[in-house]
């Protein structure tokens, strides 16, 4: 008994610290997205009106939210693969007892996650500009049309999951190099000695070896890539035509641009839920978290 | 441990209150008035206080400049958070949106008691957006209003001496114009800016919503004529369908007559005259905008100096508002900042009378129209546009869209329309 009471008071602290700035905030949120709160509410409180799920059922009757939840699923979809397939690239060229200059290149590939969005957006903005841009300079000098990059809604989210991808691999890949790095010299012996090739060494060796790895950084970058908003909103400002809008794009439109701070916090909890639906099925359907639970 | 010593604690004690006082209260003297000023006026500002402070050696003033992206969201949490400043620019469409917020002090008795300030001096429509319902709550400090920059050099190729007067026949001389195999496009209307569509539709008699502002009306004949002008110029590739975020370099572009007309506002004549070489600057102008039949309205844009209802320095901060309101200081802001003045009797001075590139702006000046006095407004304007680029890229029709910025006016006025009801019951 009075140990537990000694441990309750050691845990006070940061029980108050956690209570203060995150769980009163997200039930004063959660509270808020069963009203109506507005501009005309923030002039007087008598014109805020209580709607319980008002705001999630108009929500889902809006084509905007829904499309801003597709665009998101897109990005999420492509780009989470994609990233990841970069980083482990990047990651197992920097670990192959090949390269030379690993310390450079350690730095220059992580380079893009340190430096700010904002003045990144701004070369981007250059390269795949549709008249100057290199890139499509590069491509007229392979033959191919130009593509207006930012301007046309079909091209617009590919380029911003590439904007994003090479803004964010450096991360993961220096998880995923000390991964590597952490897999025993001689399973690798021991495969070679079999007479396994380097294919197969990759596929039985590292692969496993960096299952839980690997499970963590998805799951990390599945929930990062769900809040996306800097890069369309640096990039695109969510255009054209909307086609760059995220969920989190469209909760900043209404609660901070709009004042309607209701329908915001309604927006917010909606994506919670299906960030947290989604990452629950992954550590379910993972076979390395099943065994790891086993374990 | 003497009484010396404890004196001495004593000392150091109320130095240090002392010191934190000063850092917590250092510049917010009571008789300091706090202005909030967006984007470059701030500098403009600083270099015209000294004149003020010297005629008013009682009142010091504090300019803080805040940058514009940041402005609307500054000051909605000043006023949740009862943090206002004294006084304020402020852009004239939000000026609807702070007296819904009750956070701006009537200002009409003041103008009736001023030697300064003079209402019919200055230019009617720019006045009114500063009235909400019949009371005025702000002083126009700037005007602002979209026109038409051309390039005389293209259009006198083309075989026109002068711009167009007309919807007609800017559409002849924006076919004549436009070679969209060489990419080159009559005019330069960014898809992402709503000041085009809504300058074309203020042209036009039918009021932007209907009902004491409860309904949108987006599917009257005038809006409908304005989006069809509007649409066809892209359908007809007189202007490429591109958002300001992607053009770039407009100014280059207009120099290398990539686009002969460009629909914009006063700061692109020192833009122009900065960024185009001197042997091309004989061969830009500006003209007032062609409407449906003849001359047409434009946009009553601007910004407004303003009073917070919270302030206790409202005689003081008037001052200062009288002070930037004298037409030889507006003629000195317009030299520091380019921002044209909002009273007539300060373009009467050689220095703006005969600049001809300002003086399509003083024609245009006359002929403006106010948008919709809503805390909406901003955001149905923003929603008018998207779906009106949807028309643009093909997406929808002039009627579908039309009917679809309806539809979503009258989603955005639903809680209007209900205090509005609540209101009529009560009485």
């Amino acid at each position: 008994m009075k140990t537990s009471r000694a441990a309750w008071l050691f845990l006070a602290p940061a029980l108050a610290v956690l209570g203060v700035f995150f769980l009163i905030p997200v039930l004063g949120a959660l509270a808020l997205s069963f009203t109506d709160y507005d501009l005309y509410a923030l002039a007087d409180l008598h014109n805020l009106r209580f709607v319980a799920l008002g705001n999630y059922w108009a929500l889902l009757h809006r084509p905007v939210f829904w499309a801003a939840l597709g665009h998101t699923f897109y990005f999420v979809a492509v780009g989470v693969p994609l990233s990841l397939a970069v980083s482990l690239g990047a990651a197992l060229l920097l670990h192959s007892p090949l390269a030379r200059g690993r310390a450079f290149f350690r730095t220059a590939l992580f380079a893009p996650v340190v430096t700010t969005a904002v003045a990144m957006a701004v070369v981007w903005r250059y390269l795949f500009n549709t008249k100057y841009g290199w890139a499509n300079h590069l491509l007229g000098m392979l033959g191919i049309h130009p593509v207006d990059w930012l301007g046309d809604p079909h091209w617009a989210m590919p380029t911003i999951i590439l904007f994003a991808v090479w803004k964010n691999f450096g991360y993961n890949m220096i998880i995923l190099l000390a991964g590597l790095q952490a897999i025993p010299v001689e399973l690798y012996e021991a495969a070679r000695i079999d007479g396994a090739s380097a294919w197969r060494q990759f596929r039985h060796v590292s692969l496993p070896m960096l299952g839980p790895t690997l499970l963590m950084v998805a799951i990390l970058t599945v929930s990062g890539y769900f809040q996306l908003f800097a890069e369309p909103y640096v990039m695109t400002e969510g255009g054209p035509l909307e086609s760059t809008t995220s969920v989190l794009y469209l909760m900043y439109e209404d609660g901070f641009q709009w004042w309607n701070l209701g329908t915001a916090a309604a927006e917010a909890f909606l994506l919670f839920l299906v960030m947290f639906a989604v990452t629950a099925a992954m550590l379910r359907l993972s076979p390395g978290a099943r065994s790891g639970e086993a374990a | 441990m003497g009484i010396g010593t404890a004196r001495g604690a004593w000392r150091r004690w109320a130095a240090i209150a002392a010191m934190l006082c000063l850092a917590g209260c250092a510049g917010r003297h009571d008789d300091t008035v706090v202005f909030w000023t967006f984007g470059p006026e701030g500098d403009a500002v600083a270099r015209l206080l000294p004149d003020f402070e010297r005629v008013h050696p009682d009142i010091r003033v504090e300019v803080q400049q805040l940058p514009l992206s940041a402005a609307h969201q500054k000051l909605l949490t000043a006023i949740a958070g009862g943090t206002t400043p004294d006084m304020a620019q402020l852009g004239n469409t939000w000026l609807p949106e702070l007296v819904a917020l009750h956070a701006l002090a009537p200002l009409q008795q003041r103008v009736a008691g001023s030697a300064t300030v003079a209402a019919p001096d200055y230019f009617a429509s720019i006045w009114n957006t500063n009235v909400s319902g019949g009371r005025l709550y702000g002083v126009p400090w700037y005007a602002d209003t979209r026109l038409l920059f051309y390039r005389s050099d293209l259009l006198r190729q083309a075989g026109f001496e002068a711009p167009p007067r007309d919807w007609a026949e800017w559409r002849r001389m924006l076919a004549a114009l436009s070679h969209p195999g060489r990419k080159v496009y009559g005019i330069l209307l960014p898809t992402n800016e709503y000041e085009q569509l809504l300058s074309l539709a203020l042209q036009q008699p039918d009021p932007l919503l209907r009902d004491d502002d409860r309904y949108g009306n987006f599917e009257s004949a005038g809006f409908k004529r304005a989006l069809t002008f509007y649409v066809d110029t892209f359908r007809l590739r007189q202007a490429p369908m591109v958002t300001n975020v992607e053009v770039g370099n407009p100014w280059e572009e207009f120099g290398r007559g990539v686009y002969a007309f460009y629909l914009s506002g006063p700061w692109n004549i020192g833009e122009f005259r900065k960024r185009l070489p001197a042997s091309q600057q004989a061969e830009w102008s500006t003209a007032p905008l062609p409407g449906p039949d003849g001359p047409g309205a434009g946009l009553a844009g601007g910004a407004s100096l303003v009073l917070f209802r919270a302030s206790k320095h409202q005689r003081e901060a008037w001052m200062l508002i009288e002070y930037l309101s004298q037409p030889q200081v507006q003629r000195r802001f317009y030299e520091l900042t380019g921002d044209l003045p909002p009273r007539r009797s300060s373009w009467d001075s050689p220095l703006l009378r005969d600049d001809a590139q300002a003086r399509a702006f003083r024609e245009q000046l006359e002929r403006v129209k106010g948008t919709p006095a809503v805390p909406e407004w901003e955001r149905i304007a923003d929603m008018m546009q998207q779906v009106a680029a949807r028309a643009v890229a093909g997406e929808l029709t002039v009627d579908q869209a039309a009917a679809a910025m309806d539809r979503q006016a009258d989603r955005i006025l639903a809680k209007r329309r209900s205090l509005l009801d609540r209101a009529e019951a009560r009485q």
